[in-house]
């Protein structure tokens, strides 16, 4: 599936819900499926600023694909990070460099999040388009 | 407004005067339970606002012409107002300021200036980290030791410890008449004799306590009192530092050194120069008067019943969401005000604030400009519903209903 196919999919995931706290079901859901990040890499250079909760976020660079893994200690913000990573993970880097994550606003997600959730929401697209600069360089 | 005969506690009544309370949010009435944050604005407030800058737009102090005149008479008025609300001895020692944040920040600078090196300033555990910082800065710059006094775990001052710190070194207190974390109500005339007796001078943070209870600063014998316009259905931007003729004339001026230190020595005595020292600039005019409209409007309620009121919300709340399995209420002191903080193990606080949110209920999350206080708890943070007057038990059902929601959805 391109990234577009895939926002593509959560877009039309989102458009079944009407109202907000259904919405929010399905991404506490997420959050619980989300691919654990190892207890021993929640570290501080893990670590992503401007949430008002805790999110580690670590990667692995096989075969020219990013594979990513998180962990929050809001179920919440799990959740959103796992939206993130299902539409990025095993994608190639210069896919992710290139992403426009314009998911977020289709499904009124952004408008939905207080201004330091939002923030920290930008801080994870960053980070998440860092990591994938990071295995370029080194690739 | 009429003040003399009270009017009637009715909280249906009431509600009526707070247009900002009449919405929608998400499809759900609003249920705002962020009174600890900022309170909704009377529509006696709005319509001042509105008035002022339809009518009497001016600068004061300034101008021959009758606008101006208007304006500096209710400018001045406000100042009289707010000082027989709090019984100050005279209007002088009410200064205008931006807030609490400002009133305490030019207390760290001006008496901070008749401090020297060796010299210590006391604060609490619990205070907020705009009377944290300040004085920080302050010991940064002269030399000074800040000590803190240690809180137990209800979330009250340990008082065996302030007295344990107290000595001829401490030069001044600051403390929160009421913890905006915790609600805790502390013990400040007690704490302010205890003070006076090594010879140190006492700061209260009343920007939690004027919304809820009657203050007496005369009968308290603070030295300083301030509060922000904001908390106690006024205007942002406005604020007050109350402060003793006496200190005050003492202290320097915190801002602005030009026009008003001028004008003050060409043109006024020395008892003169009280207030205007500390308000150099063109102040928040608008804002003075309408915080003095906010008080008129306070003053036609008792103040008791008032109070008595918000105690019912508080036990009913309390009581309903000890009922929830493992349900943490931060702070448990005796003595609060109507605050609850409150976790649910399992559950992050900034999840739940965020479904309360969807479900049309205004709360606070997080460490409340309080992060040492936080790590005392060995918390990230809390779910914080604080209630004002104009709140009902039958708010307080939905957020219980919402919280069980929110509950179920996150664990
Ligand atoms: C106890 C206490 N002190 C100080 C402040 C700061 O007030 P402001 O931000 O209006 O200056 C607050 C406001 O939250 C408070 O609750």
């Amino acid at each position: 599936m391109t990234l577009d196919e895939r926002q593509k999919e959560i877009i039309d995931d989102f458009a079944i819900y009407d109202d907000w706290m259904d919405k929010y079901e399905y991404i506490i859901e997420l959050g619980k499926d989300l691919p654990q990040i190892a207890a021993d890499k929640k570290t501080n250079d893990r670590l992503i600023e401007g949430c008002q909760s805790k999110v580690w976020l670590d990667f692995a660079y096989e075969d020219g694909k990013m594979k990513y893994s998180a962990d929050s200690d809001a179920i919440i913000t799990k959740g959103i990070i796992g939206l993130l990573i299902r539409v990025l993970n095993d994608a190639s880097p210069e896919e992710i460099v290139k992403s426009e994550m314009y998911f977020i606003d289709e499904i009124g997600l952004r408008e939905h999040l207080s201004p330091t959730r939002s923030n920290g929401l930008l801080s994870m697209v960053k980070r998440m388009k860092m990591t994938a600069l990071q295995a370029l360089s080194k690739a | 407004m009429e003040t003399t005969a009270k009017r009637k506690f009715n909280v249906r009544e009431i509600r009526e005067d707070f247009p900002a309370l009449r919405q929608l949010i998400y499809g759900k009435s609003l249920i705002y339970f962020d009174n600890g944050a900022t309170s909704q604005k009377p529509q006696f407030v709005l319509d001042a606002i509105n008035k002022y800058y339809s009518k009497d737009n001016a600068n004061i102090h300034r101008g021959v012409h009758l606008l101006s005149q208007r304006a500096t008479t209710e400018y001045e008025d406000a100042r009289k107002t707010i000082a027989q609300y709090i019984n100050a001895k005279t209007s002088d020692e009410v200064i205008f300021t931006k807030g609490t944040t400002d009133a305490i920040n030019l207390v760290a600078f001006s008496f901070g200036e008749l401090l020297t090196a060796g010299d210590e300033i006391v604060i609490s555990a619990m205070e907020h980290h705009s009377n944290i910082v300040p004085w920080q800065m302050l010991c940064e710059r002269k030399g000074l030791t800040l000590r803190v006094i240690p809180i137990n775990k209800h979330g009250e001052i340990i008082q065996e410890e302030y007295e344990k710190i107290l000595s001829k070194k401490t030069k001044l207190v600051a403390i929160t008449q009421i913890s905006n974390t915790l609600g805790t109500i502390n013990p400040v005339k007690e704490m302010i004799a205890k003070a006076h007796a090594v010879g140190a001078k006492f700061l209260v943070d009343g920007a939690q306590s004027i919304q809820h209870m009657q203050i007496d600063v005369r009968d308290l014998d603070c030295d300083f009192f301030v509060f922000s316009g904001h908390k106690v259905f006024g205007p942002t931007g406005i604020g007050v530092l109350y402060g003793k003729e006496a200190l005050l004339d003492k202290m320097p001026p915190y801002q602005g050194g030009g026009d008003m230190i001028q004008k003050v020595t060409f043109d006024r005595t020395t008892y003169n120069e009280l207030p205007y020292k500390f308000e150099a600039g063109t102040p928040h005019i608008a804002g003075a008067i309408c915080l003095g409209k906010a008080f008129e409007y306070l003053n036609q309620f008792d103040l008791e019943a008032i109070k008595a009121y918000e105690n019912e919300l508080l036990d009913y709340a309390q009581d309903l969401l000890l009922t929830f399995e493992d349900m943490i209420l931060v702070g448990d002191s005796k003595k609060k005000t109507s605050v609850v903080s409150f976790n649910v193990e399992g559950v992050h606080p900034f999840d739940m604030g965020t479904l309360l949110d969807k479900q049309g209920i205004a709360v606070r999350t997080g460490h409340h400009c309080t992060q040492p206080l936080m790590d005392f708890f060995k918390i990230p943070g809390t779910v914080r519903a604080s209630f004002a007057f104009y709140n009902t038990k039958e708010e307080i059902d939905v957020f219980i209903a919402a919280v069980e929601r929110s509950i179920n959805m996150l664990k």
